[in-house]
């Protein structure tokens, strides 16, 4: 029923371009954040051919923050659209839920770290490691949520049911 | 003792270690300690330098504390392309950095009014203003301070070596065998701690120099407020119709060179290699992504005005579609 939910509304136009567009987003950013630790090289990823890139730090950093970009607008978008057109008939799912107080912390922690990078601002030692380690840690919980979540079938809307 | 130890060697060590005995009553300057928010950098002026490299030592000395002990054998890493680099036997190595060696001196023959000379550059790490090895550094062990230092802390560092990498000068060196990868995942992660000049930030918290400032026998540096710094620059590079390094470079850093020649010709004559830092001009690193973070405050805009007209167009389909059937279930 939760999976019915969601086809429902990714079939509406123009739905299924987003959504497409948005697992491409998690992609990119998961792998240039990955990117961002020093293991594509060790672990040979850049020695396939076309991948030489992903040994750029810089390259994989200019590449997460536009992941991070065209993020920040999907979700504003999804957002909007949520609760202009389908917010009467339906609800976000538990699922939904844990999804986006995941999503928050992804987003938070990722602007204090893109803050913490911009040249005149200084961030304690403490909280600059307190910002590295949360924002990776959202994103593995994120991807577990996600995993157990495509597992379970549970989408992020469910029709609201009965009355009205 | 080490054998290797040449005549020339111990009397600097001497000297350095005279220096350093009577060293910690030497304060910072009043200026420097007014700074408040201001970053504090050093000028180096390279006319003054005799490479006698007593700052050398007494790097080597205060920092002693800081420097790694690492216990062998080393755990075999994976996959085996993970070389192990250890310096630990190599300790008094000088003419290059190395964990146990932050600063050394580059020396440059070149010409100047038609006449031989060799001019002597201490290295070491420039102190970015927006420094790529502490914004890259995916675990945060990499950061700076609020006066301008860039550190390294040693408790944290896997050793991944990215610092090094994204150094504009490849700054920072790597030492096996030590640090937080021991207890995590010592094959896998890691391979052991960056070590670079932390601009003795523990001296200078007590209100003293660098070691290599207050011991320099020539007074080849100076340490202040960048902008008074940068004024005394201007104002020596104008008096000998010189050259300054690290204004601009990599988008501004705390550490400037003055030169009475031109600084590629100084790249051009110092011994470049690992550990041994080119004078090139240098791009701003984090200028791009700094541009794209701009980016990031107008996305959600656009997401929401793309909404709205998508949410227009929607109304507007459903109204003509609502008056071209007269019901609508
Ligand atoms: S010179 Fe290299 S190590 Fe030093 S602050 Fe700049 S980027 Fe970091
Ligand atoms: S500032 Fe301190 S750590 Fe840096 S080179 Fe000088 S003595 Fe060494
Ligand atoms: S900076 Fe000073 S202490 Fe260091 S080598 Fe030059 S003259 Fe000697």
């Amino acid at each position: 029923m939760m999976k019915t939910a969601d086809t429902q509304v990714i079939a509406q136009p123009g739905r299924k371009i987003i959504f497409r567009l948005y697992t491409l987003t998690w992609i990119v950013l998961a792998f240039t954040g990955f990117g961002q630790m020093p293991i594509f090289k060790r672990y040979y990823i850049s020695d396939i051919p076309g991948m030489a890139w992903s040994a750029d730090f810089f390259a994989t950093h200019y590449i997460h923050y536009l992941g991070a970009v065209l993020l920040l607008g999907l979700i504003a978008f999804a957002a909007v659209d949520y609760l202009v057109l389908d917010r009467r008939r339906y609800r976000l799912s538990g699922a939904g839920l844990v999804r986006i107080a995941l999503l928050a912390g992804i987003v938070v922690t990722g602007v204090f770290r893109v803050l913490k990078n911009l040249p005149d601002i200084v961030f304690s030692p403490g909280a600059t490691m307190f910002i590295d380690i949360a924002h990776l840690g959202f994103m593995m919980l994120y991807l577990l949520a996600v995993l157990c979540f495509a597992f379970t079938r549970s989408g992020w809307l469910v029709p609201r049911s009965g009355g009205l | 003792m080490d054998p290797k130890i040449s005549r020339r060697s111990f009397l600097k060590g001497t000297l350095a270690a005279a220096g350093v005995a009577g060293m910690s009553a030497l304060p910072l300057p009043k200026s420097a300690r007014a700074a408040g928010g201001q970053e504090l950098a050093t000028l180096i002026d390279i006319r003054k330098c005799i490479g006698c490299e007593a700052c050398v030592e007494a790097c080597k000395d205060v920092n002693a504390p800081k420097f790694p002990e690492p216990e062998k054998p080393y755990p075999k890493m994976y996959p085996s392309r993970v070389k192990v680099e250890d310096w630990s036997d190599k300790r008094y190595t000088s003419d290059r950095l190395t964990p146990y060696n932050w600063v050394f001196i580059q020396n440059a023959t070149v010409k100047m009014k038609g006449e031989e000379r060799t001019l002597h550059v201490p290295r070491r790490c420039m102190h970015c203003q927006n420094p790529p090895c502490a914004d890259l550094c995916p675990w945060g062990a990499a950061f700076k301070l609020k006066n301008g230092i860039t550190r390294i802390n040693s408790d944290v560092c896997l050793g991944g070596s990215k610092c090094k990498d994204v150094c504009p000068w490849h700054i920072p060196q790597r030492q096996t065998g030590v640090g937080l990868y021991l207890d995590l995942l010592p094959a896998f992660a890691g391979n052991g701690v960056m070590y670079k000049c932390d601009r003795c930030y523990n001296r200078i918290e007590e209100g003293e120099l660098p070691a290599c400032i207050e011991i320099c026998p020539q007074n080849v540096q100076q340490i202040g407020p960048r902008e008074e710094i940068l004024q005394k620059a201007h104002q020596i590079a104008k008096e000998i119709n010189g050259y300054i390094y690290g204004e601009k470079e990599n988008g501004g850093t705390n550490t400037i060179y003055v030169s009475p020649v031109p600084f590629q010709e100084l790249n051009r004559a110092i011994e470049k290699g690992p550990g041994k830092p080119h004078l090139k001009p240098v791009e701003n690193t984090m200028e791009h992504a700094d541009n794209l973070a701009k980016a990031m405050v107008i996305a959600p805009f656009a997401g929401i005005a793309a909404a709205v007209g998508k949410i227009y167009k929607t109304i507007k389909d459903t109204g003509n579609s609502e008056a071209g059937h007269d019901e609508n279930r």
